[in-house]
């Protein structure tokens, strides 16, 4: 009887864990942050207020938004300067300098607002979501994002490894105020 | 009662068997050679398959009756064992006669393809995408080729040679009422020769295993009177006519100016996209998407507010447009016949 029980209990906690996650595929992003006036910008020194946003950790640490951060990348072209993430015209993304801060709501205003000296506005190009997954995926390329979430395979022939396998290196930047805590 | 709904079973049954992807309703020499053979083995291992069970009950009952006798003594032979014995080899007979007739008749069949006449052959090359099909109709003359997606028109009574090659994976294939399938594989061109004799609409369909959207690879097969064929080539030979109202005007504009030009290709417009279908004579297409959805102005809107809503993880991304930019691209590529 006792075994019966117990066995019983066992199957109620396996089914426990049979959960899915949920992709949303036509949801909208919570809207975000405000955007950042160019005066508030300090060129090595990220942003003298930085934003924080926390809906910035629910793509972080997802699988699903990162990998679909990669295939954006592409598709909207980020190749063309910063190549497979080390950087051609534009700067290198795969090390650990951020220019204007490395968590992932300054990476996010980045790609949004543009920055000086060449970095376009994309915040009439990309939904809100693709904005969020792309600074995902390019927090996850130096080894920032969960090593769960981050892919072990790349979609297509790259020069660089996954980036599950990429390593953090000293993070050079002011991110005091715009890590997204957990 | 029941027993006139047993014996209409059957007859439901195979209403299931015609149609636009079926085997079982050949329009063209290859899937009627394919088919004789099939016919063949259906009536061979059919009427092995009854007799195994004919004997199969034969023995229950001559068992049962057996058991009524008097046993056999020590080293006694059953009187059973000449008859079985001669069914037996008879049995082996039978067998080695149909595996006979069956390889002969494959043998004839693969040679009957192979031997087809390709005379006057038009040559098609189809190159599978993730999850698409690019068609391209070869002419001596380079500026005759053209370039259509996800639809293949074929002359009825001429014989096809496709060219059948991959861009990203493994596909196959497959238009059953056509012939039976062949691979598409990334590096290599394979072969496959038609001659469609029945006109009417086909639908054939990836028949590899080649990804997240693999079910939604299809493909609209349209076998004409060669008049129309010529008719349809010449259409899309042509430019589409220049949008004429100020929305399609706008629309052009849009697909110009956003992301869209950066993938696919309208012939004479500023667009010269090649990694995605060519949407040239979009508007004359039964189906949107590989045969997600059937043509039409609102399935085209939905399409376009989230791709990645009616085919999960296809590799067109959702581009941003204002509402009425949407409307306006919409109306754009309606006029795109």
């Amino acid at each position: 009887m006792t075994s019966r029980v117990a066995a019983f209990g066992a199957v109620l906690l396996c089914l426990a864990a049979c959960q899915r996650e949920t992709r949303a595929l036509t949801g909208q992003a919570a809207p975000s942050a405000p955007a950042v006036a160019p005066g508030e910008l300090r060129a090595g020194g990220g942003l003298a207020s930085p934003p924080v946003d926390p809906a910035g950790a629910a793509y972080e640490g997802n699988a699903f938004e990162i990998s679909e951060g990669q295939r954006n990348y592409d598709w909207f072209n980020c190749y063309g300067c910063h190549g497979a993430g080390g950087g051609d015209i534009g700067p290198a993304l795969m090390d650990d300098e951020w220019r204007y801060g490395g968590a992932i709501t300054q990476i996010r205003a980045s790609i949004a607002d543009g920055r000086p000296n060449g970095m376009p506005s994309f915040r009439d190009k990309l939904t809100d979501r693709q904005l969020w997954q792309i600074a995902a995926y390019v927090r996850s390329m130096s080894g920032r994002a969960d090593k769960l979430a981050a892919s072990s395979r790349n979609d297509e022939m790259r020069t660089t490894p996954p980036t599950n396998q990429a390593r953090p290196g000293p993070e050079q930047s002011d991110t005091s105020g715009g890590e997204v805590r957990r | 009662m029941i027993r006139r709904l047993l014996a209409l079973t059957p007859a439901f049954a195979l209403t299931g068997c015609g149609g636009a992807q079926s085997v079982l309703d050949p329009a063209s020499d290859q899937a009627a050679s394919v088919f004789g053979v099939w016919t063949l083995m259906l009536w061979i291992c059919g009427i092995m398959y009854a007799l195994v069970l004919a004997f199969l009950a034969l023995a229950i009952w001559r068992a049962r009756r057996g058991l009524a006798g008097p046993p056999l003594a020590e080293g006694q032979k059953s009187p059973a064992d000449r008859p079985l014995l001669r069914w037996l080899t008879g049995w082996v007979g039978l067998v080695v006669a149909g595996l006979l007739v069956l390889t002969f008749g494959s043998f004839l069949v693969d040679r009957q393809l192979a031997m087809a006449d390709q005379r006057n052959a038009l040559t098609v090359r189809i190159t599978g995408y993730q999850w698409w099909w690019r068609v391209e109709y070869d002419d001596p003359v380079p500026s005759r080729r053209f370039v259509t997606a996800n639809e293949l028109h074929l002359p009825v009574d001429r014989p096809v040679r496709l060219e059948l090659e991959a861009g990203d994976v493994i596909h196959s294939f497959w238009v059953p009422n056509l012939s039976g399938k062949q691979d598409l594989i990334p590096g290599r061109t394979n072969r496959l020769l038609v001659t469609p004799r029945r006109i009417g609409q086909f639908r054939g369909q990836c028949a590899e295993f080649c990804g997240l959207q693999h079910a939604w690879m299809a493909l609209d097969v349209t076998v004409e009177p060669q008049t129309t064929f010529a008719a349809w080539a010449e259409a899309q030979r042509r430019a589409p006519p220049a949008p004429a109202t100020a929305q399609a005007v706008h629309g052009r504009d849009v697909f110009v100016g956003a992301a869209c030009n950066s993938c696919h290709q309208v012939v004479g417009q500023p667009a010269q996209g090649q990694t995605g279908p060519d949407l040239t004579h979009l508007a004359s297409r039964r189906s949107l998407a590989a045969g997600a959805r059937p043509y039409s102005r609102t399935a085209l809107d939905e399409w376009l507010k989230n791709p990645q809503a009616l085919k999960p993880g296809n590799h067109m991304p959702l581009v941003k447009m204002r509402p009425e930019e949407r409307a306006a691209l919409v109306a754009y590529l309606d006029t795109l016949k």
